[in-house]
């Protein structure tokens, strides 16, 4: 005898999922596909029992641990922009690496696949959102703000400058400088 | 991302939809034949609010500068980030659209594979500054 059948995989992985939140009395809401949301405490023995339960149903938990790290990544090159007096000379792979105990691969590796930017990028954007604020909080000039940033040269800040924004950074003096005197 | 744009143009609505769609980016477009059509639709306080508006600068009825100075003076819309674009590349109207409230001036390419590069690279800044904390009050762009 031959059984012919169909199913919706989509609706069965909701019966799946909504069973066994159900049988660990966890109370949650079930937002869509792939995402739940747990609305009290629930213990370190019961999750790991809903890994346990869903795997067995090729159902796995992303673990957080990857946003985690790249988390950290972010927040340590922003430290590093910000914090300091004036960046550190060290290179940045250097930096990273020594501060969060993983190679410089791994890093970057998990940093492209995980935001649709790599690090170099997102460094850049940092280091010019600082040097903006450096220019219009502090009203420094380039020189300083190229010497701060550890920039070898005014002229390659500018080039960068005008790469990340479109503007130069006189232009966009200009036009934060006329947006201000608007509003007032 | 929500993304809306407004332009009287049907050939350029088709030209921009379909390069954001080839994009894959999982984004939800709204079109609008022009200014006041966009206009009418922000002033219903039920609506969703987008993440960023697309304006042409040259529209019959209401132009996207005057939509732009209309959106921003309502506070309702301050997280929105709004890109204006024009086949015009004169310095000046560039910096006239920032000081008005804009975040993105893109001078308009007549090259499909281009135009696709360009909003690749304005959706990619502007979620860099949604997502990493940045000042809005000083992100421009123009590309």
């Amino acid at each position: 005898m031959k059984l012919y059948i169909k199913y919706d995989g989509i609706a069965a992985c909701r019966v799946i999922l909504q069973e066994q939140l159900e049988r660990l009395n966890i109370k949650h809401q079930i937002l869509g596909l792939g995402e739940i949301e747990i609305s009290d405490n629930v213990s370190r023995e019961d999750l790991a029992e809903l890994h346990t339960a869903l795997n067995k149903y090729s159902i796995f938990v992303v673990d957080n641990e990857k946003s985690q790290l790249i988390q950290r990544i972010k927040d340590t090159i922003v430290e590093m922009i910000y914090e300091n007096e004036k960046l550190p000379s060290v290179t940045i792979s250097q930096y990273l690496s020594e501060k969060l105990n993983f190679s410089y691969g791994y890093i970057t590796n998990i940093f492209t696949e995980n935001t649709y930017s790599s690090i170099e990028n997102f460094i850049i954007i940092q280091k010019i959102e600082r040097a903006k604020k450096l220019i219009i909080e502090d009203q420094l000039t380039l020189t300083e703000v190229s010497y701060k940033l550890n920039y070898s040269s005014v002229a390659y800040l500018s080039s960068q400058f005008k790469k990340v924004t479109g503007l130069t950074p006189s232009a966009f003096k200009r036009i934060v400088d006329k947006r201000r005197n608007l509003a007032n | 991302m929500h993304i809306l744009i407004a332009d009287d143009d049907e050939d350029d609505r088709t030209f921009f939809s379909e390069a954001m769609m080839e994009l894959k980016m999982n984004n939800k477009l709204t079109l609008f034949n022009d200014g006041k059509d966009l206009m009418d639709y922000l002033a219903d306080p039920e609506i969703v609010i987008p993440h960023i508006l697309f304006l042409d600068l040259n529209m019959p009825f209401m132009s996207g500068f005057e939509c732009l100075k209309l959106i921003r003076s309502n506070n309702r819309f301050k997280d929105v980030s709004i890109a204006i674009y024009s086949t015009s590349s004169s310095e000046k109207d560039i910096e006239e659209t920032f000081i008005e409230g804009a975040n993105i001036y893109i001078k308009k390419p007549n090259d499909f594979t281009k135009l696709k590069k360009v909003i690749k690279e304005v959706l990619n800044i502007n979620w860099q500054f949604h997502s990493s904390g940045l000042n809005k009050e000083t992100f421009f762009f123009s590309i």
